[in-house]
């Protein structure tokens, strides 16, 4: 079978898909996720990023939340990503120019750490604390590393994949056990 | 088994125990000072000795706390040196909940999370999924345009449900009457509408869950004609009356940065002068097609926001006459067999639709793999909603920004130097609801 020159185009488009590089912003992978930016930032840029960005006038941080992709680890992401199991998700606002960004940060499991972003926005304390009740990821840096929702004696960590649903004791806080 | 896990404590500690990152934390100091500003401050203030200072505990079940916040406040005399609100008494996994029902129960869920102004809880799901999915440019006209009467009535039943219990714990009790009678008008109309008075599941993805009722636009009339002179009369029992301005003017003040910093959204934003909205700012429904104007403060303390809430009444009161006058036919969700189910007379004649219609219900239809991030205005501020779908029929994660859960933040910052008596001033202007706090 000889190559038809249709056929042949379509090579050459494959080709030139593959070696135009990915958009980047600021250094990050950059996506959009149904029209919305999304920035795949390195655990080790993630304060210099979010700084970046502050300065460009994102000057509030609406969300910070966390997702455990333990059972769905085959997402899609940019190639230049390594899908860890957590991912820290942080929404960025920009009220003057009325416009937002999305910095997701992957986090592996063997060494659940970030730094906090409480420096450069104290209203992420309060998320901050919730993402580590929740998931058990610790900020470094952080003024008030407790847990917030939870019982502070509380063991394991509730919006974990693996946190047994339904199968464990109800833990009530100071009650003899 | 048992291990203590050793995380700290949540409570406020004596001063001592502290680093001093904690203590500027909890004395409020939010905002970010390069070091030739710090000098340019001199010293700061001493610690006052431990023993002229004392550690209270305010709540969780206190009569003006809006449910379960409970508060450490640390005084010295009658003057609130550190405050730490601790949140989690009504704690209840709801986003835990929200991974195990399909896209099709969540707004159960959801709409019970900030119980004054459950519809727009349910929206900001439905317009989630709704993004997820795709066809969040399809929903039918009319859908748009109820969801809008919808979501506006439940702002002026939240706005005035908070009139009622600023009223409440500022001492002027006749206003709690007031409040909750004005609030039972709208609630009345949403069960006639939904069939409940609160968490309503009734905005769903793809449109809603019924058309209205005949007789919908002379209710809504009727509640128009009706609060305009009640507003009036809060205005004389307590805008223009100097007791009240004496408890509320100067009280909890924040400042424009202060609450850009905190991630403060809404009212509370608002009453610092900063203008965002996001129903002008990053439209969303119709609301670029209808007149409002965003009602901001200048001075940042809690009259502004009492302020600001009354007039967004009246400019909610606004957007329903408009919505009334230009209300369009048509179908009141989207005809997409995908996330709509047959109707009730297809299913007793089409096997088909009945096979579809328990499909849909028992398994819920597949949301194609994403993230999505949707933000509306709730009356209480920015409300949002993360969702990330692998392709099931349940949301992977399912996360929401509550804004009273960020607005509680303030609290340390505005009770700053004030008196305790100040406190349940401070609190009621944050107007927060805990259900969604605590979620």
């Amino acid at each position: 079978m000889t190559d038809t020159p249709e056929a042949q185009s379509e090579d050459a488009t494959e080709e030139a898909e593959a070696s135009i590089p990915e958009p980047e912003m600021l250094g990050c992978p950059m996506t959009e996720s149904r029209g919305q930016i999304v920035l795949h930032v390195a655990r080790d840029r993630y304060v210099e990023v979010a700084k970046q960005l502050a300065d460009e006038g994102y000057a509030m941080c609406v969300d910070l939340t966390a997702v455990d992709y333990l059972k769905h680890m085959d997402r899609e992401l940019p190639t230049s990503v390594i899908g860890e199991r957590f991912e820290i998700v942080v929404n960025l606002l920009d009220i003057t120019h009325s416009r937002r960004i999305r910095l997701r940060t992957q986090v592996p499991e063997a060494d659940a750490t970030i730094a906090t972003l409480f420096d450069l926005y104290p209203g992420t304390e309060a998320m901050e604390r919730e993402v580590f009740d929740m998931f058990g990821i610790s900020f470094e840096g952080h003024p008030d590393p407790s847990r917030i929702l939870m019982p502070e004696d509380w063991n394991g960590y509730p919006l974990r994949k693996d946190f047994q649903v339904g199968t464990i004791p109800v833990q009530f806080k100071g009650a003899a056990s | 088994m048992t291990m203590i896990a050793d995380e700290g404590a949540q409570e406020l500690r004596p001063r001592s125990e502290l680093t001093a990152r904690e203590l500027l934390r909890e004395v409020g100091s939010v905002l970010r000072l390069s070091e030739a500003e710090a000098a340019k401050l001199g010293d700061l203030p001493e610690d006052p000795d431990e023993d002229q200072t004392m550690i209270i505990n305010m709540g969780p079940s206190h009569p003006s706390t809006h449910g379960v916040l409970r508060l450490m406040l640390e005084l010295q005399g009658e003057t609130v040196l550190r405050c730490k609100p601790i949140i989690g008494y009504l704690h209840t996994g709801m986003e835990k909940t929200g991974e195990q029902l399909t896209f099709m129960q969540g707004g159960t869920n959801v709409t019970r999370m900030d119980y004054a102004s459950p519809l727009n809880n349910e929206l900001v799901f439905s317009m989630a999924t709704e993004k997820l999915l795709g066809i969040d440019g399809d929903i039918p006209e009319r859908a748009q345009w109820m969801r809008m009467l919808l979501s506006e009535l439940n702002r002026m039943s939240s706005h005035l449900l908070f009139m009622a219990t600023n009223g409440m714990d500022l001492g002027a009790v006749s206003m709690m009457i007031y409040g909750w009678r004005e609030r039972e008008e709208v609630l009345r109309f949403f069960q006639k509408v939904t069939g409940l008075r609160m968490n309503h599941n009734f905005v769903r993805p793809g449109g809603l869950a019924a058309d209205l009722p005949p007789g919908w636009r002379d209710d809504v009339l009727r509640i128009l004609d009706l609060l305009p002179e009640r507003l009036e009369e809060y205005d004389i029992l307590m805008t223009g009356q100097p007791i009240w301005r004496e408890r509320l003017q100067g009280v909890g003040v924040i400042t424009p940065n202060e609450a850009l910093a905190l991630g403060a959204t809404g009212p509370i934003l608002r009453s610092t002068g900063v203008e965002w909205d996001l129903r002008r700012h990053d439209p969303y429904l119709r609301y670029d097609e209808v007149e409002f104007d965003i009602i901001v403060g200048s001075y940042g303390d809690a009259f502004d926001r009492y302020a600001i809430r009354l007039n967004e009444i009246r400019e909610s009161m606004r957007i329903v006459r408009q919505i009334l006058d230009r209300m369009p036919e048509g179908d009141y969700r989207i005809q997409d067999k995908k996330v709509t189910p047959p109707p009730r007379a297809r299913i007793d004649e089409s096997m088909e639709a009945l096979i579809h219609h328990f499909k849909i219900f028992t398994e819920g239809f597949k949301v194609p793999e994403g993230e999505v991030y949707v933000a509306i205005e709730s009356p209480r501020g920015e409300i949002g909603c993360y969702i990330a779908s692998d392709g099931s029929p349940t949301p992977y994660r399912m996360h929401v920004r509550a804004p009273s859960f960020v607005n509680i933040q303030c609290l340390p910052h505005m009770m700053r130097g004030g008196l305790v008596a100040d406190a349940v001033a401070v609190i009621s202007s944050v107007d927060p609801v805990l259900g969604e706090v605590d979620r």
